[in-house]
C-alpha cells in the first residue's frame, strides 16, 4: 500500500456509472478520479443531474461503480459482497439526506440507537451512546419525540446524530439543508462545521453556493465528470456552536 | 487500520439479532394493533375451532376410558357383526343362543361366560311402579354379569344361577329407575312392571354415571332366562356373550378357538368374512378411540384449509406492508442492514402476528369448549391435552414461517437506493 493511498480515504479511478435505458445509455458518472483525505471538508457542487447523488451513493456503497476501482481506506469497495457492503454502510459511513430519512415509528433515540443493533451492540450501551448523540447535536431534551413531533431543523439534527452514533469514517450529506429554512440552514450549517473542527472528514452535497463556502474543498460536477475541483481560499468560519467536537 | 477489523470481526450472534427482531416486531405489531387482529384472524379461526373441537372430545374420550376400564383385561366380548356385502343383501347377522351353548361347552380355559340380551321392541323398554311408568333400557344377563363388568348391586343380591334357569320373575333396577318411578328407599321386595309381566326387585344396582351425555343408571337387568321368555321368540334373538379367559397369555389361542367354532357353526366357507366379532375389552376402547381419532383427524382437516387460507391473508397483508414499507427498509440498508437482517426481521414479524392469532385461538377455542360443555347437560367437562397446544403454536409458528417467507425475501432483496427513492 503506497503512503498517497494510505492517506486517502476515498480514492476513485475512472469510476463511472451507467445506467441503460432501452438503446440509449445514461452516463450518470463518466470516469472521475478523486482522492479525498481524512478530515476533509467536502462540498460537491453542480447542475441538477450532473451525478452528485450517484457519486455520493457510490461512496456511501449504496451502489456500485459499472467501471472503475473505488478504494475506501484502502479497501477495494468492488471486490465486496453484499454483506460486506453492509457492514462498511453501518461502521464507515454516516449518511445525512435531504428529507431526513428517519424512522417514522421510531422516537428520536430509537432511530438514533439502530444502526448499533446491526452492530449487536447491548440495549443500555445503545441507549447511551444515542443519548450522547444527540446531546452532542443539542437535542438531549427531545428524545422521546416521535420524527412528526420534531420541526425540520430538529429531525436533521436527529439524522446527523445518527449519523454520528457509530463514529463513521465518513459523514456523507446529500443536501442536508435542501428542506430547510435559512435560519435552520445556518444552525445545521455551524453543527458541521463544529464536527469538521473536531475532526470529522464531512462531504457534502449542495446547490448553494453559501453552504460551499463553508467547505475547504469544492469540487463541481459537469454530465458526470469532474469540472472543476478547489481549495476554498474564502472560507466561511463558522462559530463553532450548538457542538463541543 | 480501525475498520479491517470490524471487517472481521464478528457480528452479533444469531441470537441478538434474533431478540432484536423480535422487539421491532413486537413495536410493529403493536403500531398497527387493530389491523394485526385482523390480519391473523384466519389463524384465530382456524386454532379457535381446533381447540373447541378438541377439547370436547378429548372431555369425552376421556371419559368413555374410564367407562371400559371397569372390564378386565382378560375380558372378551363377543358380537355379531354384519358384513357389508352382506348388509347390502338385506342380511343380518346374529349371535343365538346356540353359539353361546357351544362356546360354553367347547372351548377350554375359560369361565363366567355370561350373555347379554338387549331388548328388542319399544314396548319392551316401558316399565311401571304403582301408578309411575317410564322407559329404561332392559337387558337380559346372566348371573357372572356383574363380576365380568365390574359393576354390582348395592342393596339386595344379584342374580342365581337358579334365577336364570327357573325364568324368575326378578330384577335388578339401575339408580335412576328408583328415582323415576318415585319408589321408596329401599324397593327391595317391591312389584314392579316391565312390560306386561310382573317382576320382584331384588336389589338395586350401584352408580355408575354418564356416558356422552347419556345417564347409565336407567336400566333393568333380567335373568337371562326370564327376559328370553318375555321376548318370546326364543329362537332367533341376538345376543352378546362375554367371558373370561382363565390365563391371559391364552388370550389369542382362546379368540381363535371361538372364531373358528362360529365359523363352522354358522357354515361359513373359507372365504366368508366373520359374521361376528371377539374383542378383548382394550379393543372396544381402541375402536371407541379409532372414532375419536376420524373425529379428530377430520376436524384437522378442515382446520388445515382455514390456516392455509388464514396463511394466505397473512402473506397478503405482509406484501402490503413490505410495500408500504418500502422506504424504511431502504433507511435500514442505509444504516448497515444485511439481507439477512431485514429477512429475519419480516419472517419473526409473520411469526409473531400467527403465534399471537394462535393464543387468541386457543384462550377463544377452550372458552367455547368450556360453554359448549357446560351447556350440553351431562356432558363432560371440556379438556385440552397439552399435545393439542403445542401443536396449535407449532401450526402457527410454521403459517408464518411458510407465508412469511415470500414477504420477507421480496423485502431483503430490495435495491438501497430505489428502496430509498419510494415515495
Ligand atoms: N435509476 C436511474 N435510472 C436511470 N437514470 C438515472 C437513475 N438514477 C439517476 N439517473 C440519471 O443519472 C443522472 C445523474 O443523476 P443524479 O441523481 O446523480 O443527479 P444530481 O446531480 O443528484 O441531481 P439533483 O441536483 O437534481 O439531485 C441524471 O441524468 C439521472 O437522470
Ligand atoms: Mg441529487
Amino acid at each position: 500500500m503506497s503512503a498517497d493511498s494510505a492517506e486517502s480515504v476515498i480514492r476513485f479511478r475512472g469510476v463511472a456509472r451507467r445506467y441503460e435505458m432501452g438503446d440509449q445509455v445514461v452516463n450518470a458518472l463518466d470516469g472521475v478520479d478523486l482522492d479525498i483525505r481524512r478530515n476533509e471538508y467536502v462540498a460537491i457542487i453542480g447542475a441538477s443531474g450532473s451525478g452528485k447523488s450517484t457519486m455520493m451513493n457510490i461512496i456511501g456503497c449504496l451502489d456500485r461503480p459499472t467501471e472503475g476501482e473505488y478504494q475506501l481506506e484502502g479497501h477495494d469497495v468492488g471486490a465486496m459482497n453484499e454483506n460486506e457492503l453492509a457492514r462498511v454502510r453501518n461502521r464507515e459511513i454516516g449518511f445525512v439526506f435531504q428529507s431526513f430519512n428517519l424512522l417514522p415509528r421510531a422516537n428520536a433515540l430509537k432511530n438514533v440507537m439502530q444502526p448499533l443493533v446491526f452492530r449487536g451492540i447491548k440495549l443500555d450501551d445503545r441507549k447511551q451512546k444515542a443519548r450522547q448523540s444527540l446531546e452532542r447535536v443539542g437535542l438531549g431534551d427531545r428524545v422521546d419525540h416521535l420524527p412528526n413531533q420534531l420541526s425540520g431543523g430538529q429531525r436533521q439534527r436527529v439524522a446527523i446524530a445518527r449519523a454520528l452514533v457509530g463514529e463513521p469514517a465518513i459523514l456523507l450529506a446529500d443536501e442536508p439543508t435542501g428542506n430547510l429554512d435559512s435560519r435552520t440552514t445556518v444552525e445545521i450549517m455551524r453543527l458541521f462545521d463544529a464536527l469538521h473542527s473536531a475532526g470529522q472528514t464531512i462531504i457534502m452535497v449542495t446547490h448553494e453556493a453559501d453552504i460551499a463556502a463553508h467547505c475547504e474543498r469544492v469540487i463541481r460536477l459537469e454530465d458526470g465528470r469532474v469540472a472543476e475541483d478547489h481549495r476554498n481560499n474564502t472560507r466561511r468560519r463558522a462559530l463553532a456552536e450548538g457542538a463541543d467536537g | 487500520m480501525r475498520w479491517r477489523k470490524a471487517l472481521t470481526d464478528e457480528r452479533g450472534p444469531l441470537m441478538f439479532m434474533l431478540l432484536e427482531s423480535l422487539r421491532s416486531a413486537l413495536d410493529s405489531i403493536r403500531a398497527h394493533g387493530f389491523r394485526s387482529v385482523l390480519t391473523s384472524l384466519g389463524i384465530i379461526i382456524g386454532v379457535m375451532s381446533v381447540i373447541a373441537v378438541v377439547s370436547i372430545v378429548q372431555g369425552l374420550s376421556h371419559t368413555v376410558n374410564q367407562q371400559f376400564e371397569g372390564l378386565g383385561s382378560n375380558t372378551l366380548t363377543v358380537r355379531s357383526y354384519t358384513p357389508f356385502r352382506k348388509a347390502l343383501q338385506g342380511q343380518v347377522a346374529k349371535l343365538r343362543h346356540d353359539d353361546m351353548t357351544a362356546i360354553e361347552q367347547r372351548v377350554e380355559g375359560i369361565s363366567h361366560v355370561t350373555p347379554i340380551l338387549f331388548a328388542q321392541s319399544g314396548t319392551q323398554g316401558q316399565v311401571s311402579y304403582r301408578s309411575q311408568d317410564t322407559f329404561a333400557q332392559v337387558f337380559g344377563v346372566g348371573p357372572s354379569y356383574f363380576e365380568v363388568n365390574g359393576v354390582f348391586p348395592e342393596s339386595g343380591r344379584g342374580f342365581a344361577r337358579d334365577d336364570d334357569l327357573r325364568r324368575r320373575l326378578v330384577c335388578l333396577l339401575g339408580q335412576d329407575v328408583v328415582e323415576e318411578l318415585e319408589m321408596p328407599d329401599n324397593p327391595v321386595g317391591e312389584y314392579f312392571k316391565v312390560g306386561a309381566e310382573w317382576c320382584k326387585v331384588i336389589g338395586v344396582m350401584e352408580r355408575r354415571g354418564e356416558l356422552l351425555g347419556f345417564s347409565q343408571d336407567n336400566y333393568v337387568l333380567l335373568p337371562y332366562g326370564t327376559a328370553r321368555r318375555i321376548q318370546g321368540t326364543s329362537r332367533d334373538l341376538d345376543i352378546q356373550v362375554q367371558l373370561q379367559v382363565d390365563d391371559i397369555n391364552r388370550m389369542d389361542e382362546v379368540k381363535d378357538r371361538i372364531s373358528r367354532l362360529l365359523r363352522s357353526n354358522h357354515g361359513l366357507k373359507s372365504g366368508d368374512d366373520d359374521d361376528f366379532r371377539v374383542q378383548t375389552s382394550e379393543q372396544l376402547t381402541e375402536s371407541f378411540n379409532q372414532i375419536i381419532s376420524t373425529i379428530t383427524a377430520a376436524v384437522g382437516g378442515i382446520v388445515g384449509v382455514s390456516l392455509l387460507v388464514g396463511g394466505i391473508g397473512i402473506m397478503n397483508i405482509m406484501l402490503v406492508s413490505v410495500t408500504e414499507r418500502t422506504r424504511e427498509i431502504g433507511i435500514l440498508k442505509a444504516l448497515g442492514a444485511t439481507r439477512q437482517d431485514i429477512m429475519l426481521q419480516f419472517l419473526i414479524e409473520a411469526v409473531l402476528l400467527c403465534l399471537v392469532g394462535g393464543v387468541i385461538g386457543i384462550a377463544l377455542g377452550y372458552g367455547i369448549g368450556a360453554f359448549a360443555a357446560a351447556m350440553l347437560p351431562g356432558f363432560p367437562p371440556a379438556h385440552v391435552p397439552a399435545w393439542a397446544i403445542a401443536l396449535s403454536f407449532g401450526f402457527s409458528a410454521g403459517v408464518g414461517i411458510i407465508f412469511g417467507i415470500i414477504p420477507a425475501a421480496k423485502a431483503s432483496q430490495l435495491d438501497p437506493i430505489d428502496a430509498l427513492r419510494y415515495e
